[in-house]
């Protein structure tokens, strides 16, 4: 989901209370695409503490139909077959973490 | 036409940088403050200086706030005002900005600016941790990117978009840390090859060990005044003549393009047109390398080459000590170490004894125009700052 706003039009990821271009605070909800294009990506290795027992893993920036873009983690795919502008659809798990902060996570994945 | 000067550097220390057992950053500090005082036997520092501005990035490192007045007292500078400024990597070039508008607002005739960071006896996985705070928590952090994986998205970007390579970036790292073996403060004093960097292990591909800045202990400080007061306290003052600093999204996914920092540009355009010069004016410049690319795209967004050929610049040798524009005599962040809160003006430091003749087997011969540019996590902050001989 993102924000969008209903003066100027634009398009606001992450969601924020008030439009960055016009400060407008009359917004709405908009549902994004559940897919994008590849823009980059790394393979971590090393990692704080949470995330060591999944090393090594992908992260990458996906791009939006319209431009937007989001980071997240790259599953299901081995990294040599990774390549800039592939196609990754957005899937969404539930948040594992009982405390702060804890807000679900999505990750990217080969359609 | 070069303008004229905002304020006047009329002395400058730097701690030793390194793993420093023992030192905490309050004596880090007196260390750096230390060597500034004796190089200035004409300011009388309890009387003189006015207030203290202090770029420290994180409390995390030693449960210890508050770093302003803490350091004033370890200073002796009781009871002057003393602040500390946060902005991650870019903080103690944050602190010069300030003690620029401190002595300009004419509300202070002398002030002190520095920087320190104390990192080596935290594990790196806590390290890793701390440094990530700088980034966006939900959208970064969450996802488990580091801040060595954010430098490495805008490697694979530069890769793809320019066919830079991971030789170029390892080339950097060969100049860095052969410079750094003429600075007897810097943290790593050896050579490597290319081959060395490129077979070092990968921390967030492509980027290895031997891309990655160090976690290291140190402090520096700078001493300002207004330029018509200059000459009260030292024949060689150094001039700021030049100060830009700019803001971004803290998240690299929000900005406008994955290989260049728009911070960075807008900063270095600022000052640049506040000096009155341009890039080809430069004699020597210290960047933030707090990664090979970063080196690399700070020639780009500072103007030393055009967008993408910031690899050829370091083929070319342009930026080695003896080349047409050497960038990080010192080591830079690469080999004279990376204590994140003191690089700011550790880095005019530098400049400082460049300009100054003060840099013994790193010194680029009649450098007379300098250069430093600061930046603070993945480029959500940046400044840069312009220096004339005077």
């Amino acid at each position: 989901m993102a924000a969008k706003c209903n003066e100027c039009g634009t398009v606001l990821l992450p969601p924020k209370p008030m439009c960055t271009k016009c400060l407008s605070t009359n917004l709405k909800w908009i549902e994004l695409e559940g897919a994008g294009k590849l823009l980059s990506y790394t393979v971590i290795y090393i990692a704080p503490e949470q995330f060591q027992s999944i090393t090594p893993y992908t992260v990458g920036i996906i791009e939006l139909k319209n431009g937007l873009r989001l980071p997240g983690m790259i599953r299901d795919v081995d990294p040599k077959e990774i390549r800039v502008g592939m196609n990754l659809k957005i899937d969404f798990e539930p948040s594992t973490s009982s405390q702060w902060p804890a807000w679900p996570r999505y990750f990217f994945r080969p359609f | 036409m070069v303008s004229k000067p905002l304020v006047s550097i009329v002395s400058a220390g730097l701690s030793k940088f390194g793993r420093l057992d023992g030192m905490y950053c309050r004596e880090l500090f007196v260390d750096a403050a230390k060597e500034a005082y004796d190089r200035c036997p004409n300011l009388n520092p309890i009387k003189d200086i006015e207030a203290l501005f202090v770029g420290h990035m994180g409390e995390s490192y030693e449960h210890q706030g508050h770093t302003g007045p803490t350091l004033a007292d370890w200073a002796g500078l009781l009871p002057k005002p003393a602040v500390r400024l946060e902005s991650a990597c870019a903080s103690s070039g944050a602190a010069l900005r300030t003690g620029i508008l401190a002595i300009l607002s004419g509300m202070h005739k002398v002030v002190m600016v520095g920087g320190v960071e104390k990192m080596t006896h935290r594990t790196t996985a806590e390290v890793t941790e701390f440094l990530a705070m700088a980034s966006d928590m939900p959208f970064e952090q969450w996802h488990g990117i580091t801040f060595p994986g954010l430098y490495a998205l805008m490697a694979t970007a530069h890769m793809h978009e320019y066919g830079t390579t991971e030789e170029q970036m390892a080339r950097v790292a060969v100049k860095n840390h052969h410079n750094g073996t003429l600075n007897p403060k810097a943290h790593m004093q050896k050579e490597i090859t290319v081959e060395k960097a490129m077979a070092s292990k990968v921390i967030a591909w492509p980027l290895k060990l031997y891309d990655c800045s160090l976690i290291t202990d140190g402090a520096s400080c700078l001493i300002l005044t207004h330029p018509d007061l200059a000459k009260k306290f030292t024949d060689a003052p150094v001039h700021v003549i030049g100060s830009g600093q700019a803001s971004d999204a803290i998240g690299i996914y929000e900005r406008e393009e994955l290989t260049t920092l728009k911070a960075a540009r807008l900063a270095g355009q600022e000052a640049y047109k506040m000096a009155g010069v341009e890039p080809k004016d430069l004699d020597v410049a210290e960047v933030h390398d707090c990664f090979t690319i970063a080196e690399i795209i700070a020639y780009e967004d500072l103007g030393f080459c055009s967008s993408g050929k910031g690899g050829n610049l370091i083929d070319e040798g342009t930026t080695e000590l003896g080349g047409k524009l050497p960038v990080n005599p010192s080591g830079g962040l690469k080999s004279k170490g990376h204590p994140v809160g003191a690089t700011g003006t550790a880095q005019a430091y530098e400049i400082y004894l460049q300009l100054t003749g003060q840099a013994e087997k790193r010194q680029v011969e009649g450098a007379e125009i300098g250069l430093s540019h600061n930046v603070g996590g993945s480029g959500a902050t940046a400044n840069v700052h312009i220096y004339r001989r005077a």
